[in-house]
């Protein structure tokens, strides 16, 4: 068992108020994690500055370079954490042992935080779009295809606050480039979730990041709420009704459900059986627990054939331990999520129209002692009036739906990832304009394949930059 | 003296003054119109079988707070008070029908007697202080006046609703809630820029924002003149009270956290010990009120250091009220020396584990 601090801007600050973190299946204390008080950070707030400066006293190439450094660490290092230290195996471990997620998703997901580290140089390149990165520390500057026109990006905030949850361990990969742009970090982890912000700090502090740009504060709601008060610029994880508290706040960046869908075109449903390895992977892999997890499949006609096919795949899908390489499915580890999460399923199932296509390969629902598991589900819908028809749930389950090519764009709702099979160019010029549309695949990919070069739901230099009018005289541009 | 002894000194003195104010209340030539009406419809006497403390936890019900907020005041006015003009006092920051607690002198007694225990390095005698927080029918705005006086001083007061501040929270209004928060932090820096202050007497959460406003304009409580604060209201649990003395108070201002309320009085705070790591522990005024913190099922009190719901008796010649079940929960510590009777630490609204409670800012 760990002990793990606050860290007030890299300083460990040992509360009296403290958590603990069990083993969802053993009820084992994998660690007590010192709680915050809000007002830790209220009076922390008050040196936010000094991370930005610190920060700054690095150029941003080596920066990048340490960030490169720190994924070695953070995927093979064993490195301090608390009162103790952490290897990759104990961090996987723990990891699974606290969110749910099966130990080789955990393991999976540190070659993503690892990937994007170490390619940090091309992200930034591709997020600022070229830009001279120096113009970001600076302030201002000038770029060689234009060098008469001064460039002027000034950062919003000196620290970015990040909202984080517990069950989704991917979510990471959003946060890592804000050190090397010479932003500070504010963490309040999930609950269940404090293993990789305070190993990503470890192994960044190792790197030479200065430990001063960095602060861990975990705590209840209103922990996140003094998080969202506090910092000029935030970014939160959290349900439909969080994305709608915050709507129209500049200052604030929701990530919500994702309610990501596969549309197939009119011009090629008729091969819908192509595709099938292509939907199956899009809603059960990493255990459907993604925004970018597909949980509707729309299409103008074959759709009971479709649920029949995609459930004949992964309706079978047992309940495996943790350890075991085949485990597929993570546990809802928060006592009676996954009971609340099924009687509304089965409610919805009650509707006309709607159909349980999993129903004959089983119970879905496992309870356990300390967790409880659900079963990929797979429904459908005979129309997209259904209250089922655009819903969304932390594990394998998606709806397929029966709805004409040309009602889909207004009926979809908002939709993170839109991967819609087609070669109907003037529809997919209709898709390229649809502003409920985040992410946008055209052609038979996944709607999980991401490419880490291009932005997920806004671009995070934008919000944490703002470009702006900047005019000075010729010599002390050249300066 | 021993603690063991004076231990057993308090108990005889708390059975004998069970019997004393049982007496008075349940006499017809001096008790109240309520307790005598109340005893009339009783298959047993209070008068005859009240012989101890203990006898009062065992044969009486729990006090309904229905009875404070449906009944006009004068039901229970004793005899002896007949005639004489009373405080209406009310508790507390829930909305709809108050309960509402009548009286003359408690109120001095209790803070009299707390004053004390106050040092007069952190809380100076003929100076200044301010109160920030509930006035209006409350009895504490009295009260702190007379604590106030008491010591030579007087006191500045800045008002808040509490009623207000919790129905903007339920409401989902944060940002009225914080704009009326403001409004009291901007009224009482603007009295102790322009005063002499010593002492201030508020909330956990407007002692946060009115340090946190001395020091965004480069000074701190300390630098304000402050020397000694009283905190009570909302809970406090050891992280936050280290919080607060650690880095609001600096070390150097006097802490004095309280817990009291209308029906009660006010308890005293165990002084702090390195071993009590920042927990705080509460003293009833006994023997004039009694803490209990008992498991509501079972009525027997709990463990040392167990958790449980607080229960309130309440035993003056202006009022007495058995057994009233408080909507805090705390733990249970012993007797210390120099208060040799059980306290509750830790306090907190009954449930907080279980589901989400609206202090506020009070």
């Amino acid at each position: 068992m760990i002990n793990i601090p606050v860290l007030r801007w890299g300083e460990p600050y040992q509360s009296l108020d403290q958590n603990e973190v069990v083993h969802f299946r053993t009820g084992e204390t994998l660690a007590k994690v010192g709680q915050a008080n809000p007002g830790l950070l209220a009076r922390d707030m008050r040196k936010a500055h000094r991370a930005r400066e610190v920060l700054r006293e690095i150029p941003i190439p080596e920066l990048v370079d340490m960030t490169k450094k720190a994924a070695d660490l953070f995927l093979k290092a064993t490195l301090p954490l608390g009162d103790g230290e952490q290897s990759p195996d104990d961090f996987a471990r723990q990891q699974s042992a606290s969110t749910g997620l099966p130990e080789h998703m955990t393991k999976f997901n540190m070659e993503k935080n690892h990937f994007v580290l170490t390619n940090m140089d091309q992200i930034l390149d591709a997020l600022t779009r070229g830009l001279d990165l120096d113009i970001l520390s600076r302030g201002y500057g000038v770029e060689a295809r234009k060098p008469d026109l001064p460039l002027s990006y000034q950062a919003q905030s000196p620290v970015l606050g990040m909202v984080l949850p517990s069950n989704s361990p991917g979510v990471h990969t959003l946060w890592l480039p804000v050190i090397p742009m010479q932003i500070g970090l504010v963490l309040k982890p999930g609950p269940q979730e404090p293993w990789t912000p305070y190993r990503m700090a470890a192994a960044f502090v190792e790197a030479g990041i200065p430990r001063e740009c960095i602060g861990i504060y975990p705590g209840g709601g209103e922990m996140g709420a003094e998080v969202v008060n506090r910092c000029g610029r935030v970014m939160i994880f959290g349900s439909a009704q969080t994305v709608q508290h915050y709507s129209g706040n500049a200052n604030v960046q929701v990530h919500g459900p994702g309610y990501s869908k596969i549309l197939l075109g009119d011009d090629l449903v008729d091969q819908w059986e192509d595709h099938i390895d292509l939907m199956v992977d899009s809603i059960y892999k990493n255990s459907g627990r993604g925004c970018i997890n597909c949980s509707g499949i729309w299409a103008s006609r074959h759709t009971k054939e479709i649920a029949e096919a995609i459930a004949e795949r992964i309706g079978p899908i047992e309940v495996k331990d943790p350890e075991d390489p085949e485990a597929g499915l993570a546990a809802f580890t928060v006592d009676g999520q996954a009971e609340a999460i099924w009687g509304m399923i089965e409610e919805g199932c009650s509707e006309d129209g709607v159909t349980h296509v999993t129903a004959k390969h089983g119970d879905r629902l496992e309870s356990m002692e300390r967790c409880a598991y659900i079963r990929p589900t797979i429904l459908h819908c005979d129309s997209p009036d259904r209250k089922m028809a655009n819903t969304e749930y932390m594990y394998p389950f998606a709806s397929v739906v029966e709805c004409p090519q040309e009602q889909m764009l207004e009926k979809i709702g908002h939709t993170l990832v839109v991967s819609a099979i087609t070669e109907d160019e003037a529809w997919a010029a209709q898709l390229a304009d649809a502003t409920n549309v985040d992410r946008l695949n055209i052609g038979p990919l996944p709607t999980i394949a991401l490419n880490w070069l291009q932005p997920h739901e806004g671009n995070l230099v934008d919000f944490l930059f703002r470009a702006r009018a900047y005019q000075t005289t010729p010599a002390r541009m050249g300066t | 003296m021993s603690l063991e002894e004076k231990v057993k000194l308090a108990a005889e003195a708390l059975d004998a003054r069970a019997v004393e104010m049982v007496k008075w209340h349940f006499s017809p030539q001096t008790g109240c119109k309520f307790w005598l009406e109340w005893a009339d419809k009783q298959d047993w006497n209070p008068l005859e079988e009240i012989k101890s403390f203990s006898d009062i936890s065992n044969k009486f019900p729990n006090f309904q707070d229905e009875w404070l907020r449906d009944l006009q005041p004068e039901v229970w006015v004793p005899k002896e008070y007949e005639g004489i003009p009373f405080n209406i006092f009310e508790t507390g920051g829930t909305t709809g029908m108050p309960k509402q607690r009548i009286g003359w002198d408690d109120y001095k007694v209790d803070y009299s007697e707390f004053s004390e225990t106050l040092t007069d390095e952190h809380f100076p005698r003929n100076h200044y202080w301010i109160m920030v927080g509930p006035t209006g029918p409350r009895r504490l705005r009295l009260a702190i006046e007379h604590l106030a006086n008491v010591r030579g001083c007087s006191c500045y007061f800045v008002d808040l609703d509490p009623r207000w501040v919790k129905r903007l929270i339920k409401n989902g209004q944060g940002d009225q809630a914080k704009a009326y928060m403001e409004h009291v932090v901007d009224q009482a820096t603007t009295i102790m820029k322009h005063r002499e202050v010593s002492a201030v007497f508020t909330t956990p959460k407007l002692l946060e924002a009115i340090a946190e406003r001395f020091e965004a304009e480069g000074s701190s409580l300390y630098d304000a003149g402050v020397r000694g604060v009283f905190c009570g209201g909302t809970t406090m649990n050891p992280q936050y009270t280290r919080f607060l003395m650690e880095e609001l108070l600096e070390n150097k201002i006097g802490f004095v956290p309280t817990y009291g309320n209308t029906l009660m009085g006010l308890a005293k705070h165990k002084p702090f010990e390195p071993e009590d790591n920042f927990s705080i522990t509460y003293h009833a005024p006994q023997p004039r009120a009694v803490l209990r913190v008992v498991n509501p099922d079972t009525n027997e009190p709990v463990e040392y250091d167990e958790w449980g719901r607080v229960e309130l008796t309440t035993m003056t010649k202006e009022f007495f009220m058995p057994r009233f079940l408080e909507r805090d929960e705390a733990k249970r510590r012993p007797p210390i020396d120099p208060y040799p009777w059980d306290g509750v630490a830790e306090v907190r609204p009954f449930g907080a584990m279980q589901k989400k409670i609206v202090e506020g800012v009070y």
